[in-house]
């Protein structure tokens, strides 16, 4: 039976009435329409479905409601600021690092969490970061160099 | 039109499934007015000849005016394209904003496009085959320009001077004479102004572009970015279900029995019709609770495996195979060979596998039906919900939101349908979405196939004989562009073990794989250097173009630093592009690395450099997984790797250095691009393992 779960989610707090054990992806989507995380294989594999929790790249496919209450969730959604866009979605949108844009927003997520831990962040650490999130249209080459782009930017 | 039986085996592109019957574009001048508002509506009406060959293989019959594509300006001078194209990460929203901005003077930022919705874009056959860029931009270009030429005629007449002294620049129509200017809102204020234009209209030389040739980003980046724009999979209708669907337990297995009630139970709705067997539930975790709690039977029939592939597509109908193509004689060609060398190629089934799977929510209303999915093909996904509902056409609106993209793998409709008959069961909108097993299960995949090939060559590296067999992958690029004087190019249909369908560049990947890596094991029986060898064989000026270019970036020609290094080319031509790649590879302990991949590419007048060069790219990439790595496994009627953790795609390590050359022929038509940049990565690493280590490898995958 649905209990009431309280999520903090992009900064406010958000009650929902939820089985404790759906996935946060599914809470996400289809109770909040904040449907910028996807998904894409329900294993962890893609990388789609990424949000930040506590700051940490998490597959909100694999991550049930009820761990996530309380601690600080970001989405997509939650990245512009007064119309102003993160850093990192700039970056994505000058270099044009996308085809379809159905991984953009996991790919994003992951960029973010990487550059608010390193700041300047080598290639290795660029491709350990990002290896896990699939680009099914291979648009790789640009998403290293948004990457690049944001943090030459001091994009946090 | 007349069906030509044997064509059947030949067509272009056999695997493209078949679209539906022509529809008449019916609306009158008043419909249009009610869709859009006042201002200037230009409908593009296709000529004679460009309608037949949208008509062609669907049957359809003469009569009533096709329209291609229509443009409104409304009565603020914001200008709407209407196409029945899709967009699925190939930027052809981009582009046709583009051709529109060019001919019609306006910033690119007051063009709105709208794309795939049947109730708002006029009938397209779907996309597919590189056809937006040679097919739908020119009568956008047509329709743009008349629509300029319409405003010059409001402002002349306004102005009461000559047309001729008007310029038309930034949305904004201009007298120099006496200084005075108006919007095209201005003009178009208050006025209900309908035309339609065939061909015959001067089009602006790719030469002079402003727009259109050049980087525009792409248009609803910013959608992308913010995670505000909603594909099919996250569209949501108030009191909508989620749904699933029961898989047969193998393929070909057919419900023996099954017991609705322990799913209903559980509060869903569940539904049997036929062999259909679906539930739909509040929410997607009560919807598969519901779906895990149905009790079914299955009969099931003997299936074959993926490790006997090869010998049944050889078996297969083997004694009918279609000539596609044949000249001189094999005899004579072999007789004054020096060289003979015969080769069997393999190309595996390969997934598409979308990263978004297919999805589809849908809504009846009234009778009428509505659906929100992500397809190649708007009108076709209208006809199969039409047919398959018992309803007339105009009862169902297919909107295709922006997709996660396709590559030729969401031609076909079923989540609309599945999401169309729970909806009807349950009363309430449904939503449907595949999970990525039944994605890799229950689509289709690139046809395998096994390529026989046999060549007669002079010492001096002149090509003389060419006997090609290829058995089930079809035959885009089945024939040469190398000056061959004897010729014999089979093509054998083969009963597919799986469901198969279109891919992108579909045969031409292994046909290009074929030729390529068997004019390497040419080169090497003569001791020729394969550069020289294909250049020696080719009169084809624009591949040969290709092959040149990519060779000078590449440095081609420079000897290997170490042993482990290789170095590999091969090129080809496929749906108007023509495309060369050099790759290096690195084989260490037989682990194979691609270390750069350096690809030269020609398609006409470049229209968006950009994105242009953004699908070389990623199709290079994607053309290097099904080299290295991507095989679908099945077995018992059961894929045996339907995940991504079991089927591997390329990720972002697997990318190797990458250089572009992109060759803009502003004197030549505009080709499409999303499908030739994929067909020369393969045999280009396939020969640079050889170059590293002696072995040739002559199936996809290679390793």
């Amino acid at each position: 039976m649905p209990d009431a779960i309280e999520l903090r989610i992009n900064g406010a707090a958000k009650n929902v009435q939820s089985n404790p054990d759906r996935s946060l992806l599914s809470v996400l989507r289809d109770d909040l329409d904040l449907t910028g995380a996807k998904y894409g294989c329900g294993e962890g594999q893609c990388g789609a479905c990424t949000v930040l929790v506590d700051g940490k790249p998490t597959r909100s496919c694999l991550t049930s409601v009820r761990t996530v209450a309380g601690k600080e969730i970001l989405t997509v959604e939650g990245l512009e600021k007064d119309g102003k866009l993160h850093p990192v979605q700039e970056a994505f949108l000058e270099i044009g690092a996308m085809q379809c844009g159905y991984c953009t927003c996991g790919m994003i997520l992951t960029a973010v969490a990487l550059l608010n831990s390193k700041p300047q962040p080598t290639e290795q650490d660029i491709v350990e970061s990002m290896n896990g999130n699939i680009c099914r249209c291979c648009a790789y080459p640009r998403i290293a160099a948004a990457v690049r782009s944001a943090a030459s930017k001091g994009g946090k | 039109m007349a069906h030509d039986p044997l064509l059947d085996g030949v067509e272009v592109e056999r695997y493209e499934l078949f679209a539906e019957p022509v529809y008449r574009f019916d609306l009158s001048r008043r419909d249009f007015f009610k869709i859009a508002g006042g201002g200037l509506i230009v409908l593009c009406l296709l000529d004679e000849l460009d309608a037949q060959d949208r008509r062609q293989g669907r049957g359809g019959g003469g009569g009533g005016q096709e329209i291609g594509a229509w443009i409104h300006v409304d009565e603020k001078g914001a200008v709407t394209l209407h196409s029945g194209k899709a967009e699925v990460g190939q930027n052809v929203r981009t582009m046709l904003a583009q051709a529109v901005a060019e001919e019609l003077r306006a910033p690119i930022d007051s063009i709105k496009v709208v794309l795939g919705d049947t109730a708002l874009v006029p009938f397209d056959q779907g996309t597919f085959g590189s056809r937006s860029a040679p097919a739908m931009v020119p009568q956008i270009r047509t329709a743009g320009a008349a629509a300029r030429e319409a405003i010059v005629d409001l402002a002349a007449e306004e102005w009461k001077v000559d047309r001729a002294t008007l310029q038309v620049a930034d949305g904004k129509v201009a007298h120099p004479a006496s200084g005075r200017s108006l919007g095209f809102g201005d003009l178009t204020k208050g006025q209900k102004i309908a035309k339609a234009v065939g061909g015959g209209i001067a089009l602006t030389p790719p030469a002079n572009w402003k727009v259109a040739g050049t980087p525009v980003r792409k248009i609803n980046g910013r959608d992308i970015v913010t995670g505000r724009h909603k594909y099919a999979s996250d569209i949501h209708r108030p009191g909508m279900l989620f749904g699933k669907v029961l898989r047969p337990a193998s393929f070909s297995a057919t419900l023996a029995s099954i017991d609705l009630k322990p799913a209903e139970e559980t509060g869903a709705t569940a539904v049997r019709d036929g062999e259909f067997v679906g539930v739909a539930a509040s929410t997607e975790q009560a919807a598969s609770r519901a779906l895990a709690a149905l009790k079914a039977e299955w009969k099931t029939s003997p299936q074959s495996s993926s490790k006997e592939l090869f010998e049944l597509l050889k078996k297969a109908n083997a004694d009918t195979p279609v000539l596609v193509h044949g000249q001189g004689s094999m005899d004579e060609g072999f007789k004054a060979a020096e060289v003979s060398l015969q080769g069997t190629y393999t190309a595996a089934y390969i997934a598409h596998a979308p990263l978004e799977p297919r999805a589809a929510v849908a809504e009846w209303t009234d009778g009428k039906l509505t659906v929100w999915t992500g397809t190649q093909r708007p009108f076709g996904a209208r006809s199969e919900l039409a047919r398959t509902f018992g309803v007339t056409e105009d009862k169902v609106r297919v909107i295709v939101p922006d997709t996660g993209s396709g590559y030729g793998g969401k031609h076909t409709v079923e989540a609309a349908i599945e999401a169309a008959r729970l909806a009807k069961a349950a009363g309430k909108p449904v939503k449907v979405v595949w999970t990525r097993e039944e994605e890799f299960t229950w689509a289709y995949f690139r046809p395998a196939g096994l390529l026989d090939v046999r060549s007669g060559t002079k010492k001096d590296g002149t090509l003389l004989a060419w006997e090609f067999h290829n058995y089930n992958s079809g035959t885009a690029a089945i024939r040469p562009l190398y000056e061959i004087p004897h010729q014999k190019i089979h093509f054998h249909t083969v009963r597919s073990p799986l469901r198969q369908g279109s891919y992108r560049g579909l045969a031409s990947t292994a046909n290009t794989f074929a030729r390529e890596t068997h004019l390497d094991e040419i080169a090497r029986a003569v001791a020729m250097d394969p550069l020289r060898l294909r250049l020696k064989n080719l009169k084809d000026a624009r591949l040969r173009a290709v092959f040149e270019a990519a060779a000078e970036k590449f440095g081609w020609g420079k000897a290997k630093k170490e042993e482990k290094q290789g170095f590999g080319l091969g090129g080809g031509f496929d749906k108007g592009g023509f495309t060369a790649t050099c790759a290096e590879v690195r084989v260490d302990n037989g682990r194979v690395r691609v270390v750069r991949a350096v690809t030269a590419f020609e398609c006409g007048a470049v229209i968006n450099p950009d994105h242009l060069r953004n699908q070389v790219e990623g199709a290079v990439l994607m053309g290097l997984g099904g080299a290295l790595f991507e095989a679908i496994e099945y077995e018992g009627g059961k894929i045996q790797n339907p995940r991504f953790s079991q089927y591997r795609v390329p990720r972002l390590a697997d990318a190797p250095a990458m250089e572009t050359v992109l060759l803009d022929r502003k004197d030549l038509p505009s080709a499409g691009a999303g499908e030739a940049p994929i067909i020369a990565i393969a045999p280009a690493i396939g020969n640079a393992i050889f170059d590293a280590t002696g072995e040739r490898r002559r199936s996809l995958p290679l390793v």
